[in-house]
């Protein structure tokens, strides 16, 4: 697999430092973890440039600050997933309505699955 | 005989639940995946490499001030969830946060023999053999067998006792401060700490400062 250097360097250029210690990112949840990965993949196939990607999570970034968002850079997996999303409907392979969708089946399905059983979309109940 | 204790509350129902963004995170994978953009074991080998990047510190860090600090030590036993969260960490998967002391006489080792419950803000993502069927299956079955498996020969006194998660009881291991660590600072105590020895499946050893 590549390493993901790639997607640290654009956010650096991008004027976002993206957390991280001498060993590279750092993570406060999972869902963060799989966001990052979800975009190193997607950089990885080719379906977005390292500059396209740096450009869609400044934008995103500085409009959070314009609109006084965090400083602290606490909120930046947010707004990682934000530009993710805007980029993949800038590319015409995901709609506001889809993700809002799939979002909602997503919570369905997991408020529908036991404790020990893994979390699927087939749980969904309106599926 | 094993020795081992085998909790697990069998009546917790349901659980499961994703936050907004956990939702969108996974809607943006799911649909990816469908549109064949993304290839789910090249997410999963990304965020292998990243296992160790949530939050194993944090428990490093209970363990080390638990060793230099006998108020917290005990305030950690009664009560591991407030005394985790004294040090800033808490959160989904930290619920209820048992802290098991490792002693002379009693080893643990945690598991989650129904899926993979993991106390990640202490501990990190779980790496991929905890949520293995063969270490779910085994460490309840043969804890003294698992622990040679992980390289861990135990002396023969030393009981083994096994915590099964739960979604609402998680465990952190507190392995025994090893000789040889005397006079050291949190800092170097907690680099010793790793996330196999709060797991219960390694030993801390001085040797591993860096």
């Amino acid at each position: 697999m590549s390493r993901p250097d790639a997607a640290l360097a654009d956010a650096l250029a991008a004027g976002t430092p993206i957390p991280r210690d001498a060993d590279g990112p750092v993570f406060a949840e999972p869902w963060q973890a799989q966001a990052f990965a979800l975009v190193v993949a997607l950089q990885n196939r080719g379906v977005f440039s390292a500059d396209e990607w740096a450009q869609a999570l400044g934008a995103e970034i500085r409009e959070a600050l314009a609109n006084g968002g965090c400083r602290d850079g606490s909120d930046y997996y947010e707004r990682w997933c934000e530009a993710l999303e805007h980029l993949l409907i800038e590319k015409g392979l995901a709609s506001h309505d889809s993700v809002d969708a799939r979002a909602a089946a997503w919570e369905r399905a997991a408020e529908a699955t036991p404790h020990g059983k893994p979390i699927l979309l087939e749980n969904d109940p309106l599926r | 005989m094993s020795g081992h204790d085998h909790h697990h509350h069998h009546d917790h129902e349901h659980d499961n639940h994703f936050t907004p963004i956990e939702a969108r995170v996974k809607a943006l994978e799911s649909l990816m995946v469908e549109k064949g953009y993304v290839d789910p074991s090249a997410l999963d080998a990304i965020i292998d490499t990243y296992e160790t990047r949530v939050g194993p510190r944090n428990g490093a860090r209970v363990v080390a001030k638990a060793w230099s600090d006998p108020a917290y030590a005990d305030r950690l036993k009664a009560d591991g969830t407030a005394a985790v969260a004294e040090l800033g960490y808490g959160g989904r998967g930290g619920e209820h946060i048992v802290a098991c002391f490792n002693t002379p006489e009693e080893h643990n080792l945690i598991v989650c023999t129904l899926c993979s419950c993991y106390p990640w803000p202490v501990l990190g993502l779980p790496p991929v053999w905890y949520k293995s069927p063969p270490y779910r299956a085994k460490a309840v079955i043969d804890p003294r067998g698992t622990l040679s498996d992980f390289g861990v020969t135990l002396p023969e006194g030393q009981r083994i006792r096994v915590w099964d998660s739960t979604a609402e009881t998680r465990f952190i291991v507190i392995p025994m401060r090893p000789e040889g660590t005397e006079g050291w600072s949190e800092d170097e105590l907690a680099s010793i700490v790793n996330r196999d020895s709060m797991i219960g499946v390694g030993l801390p050893s001085p040797g591993d400062k860096p």
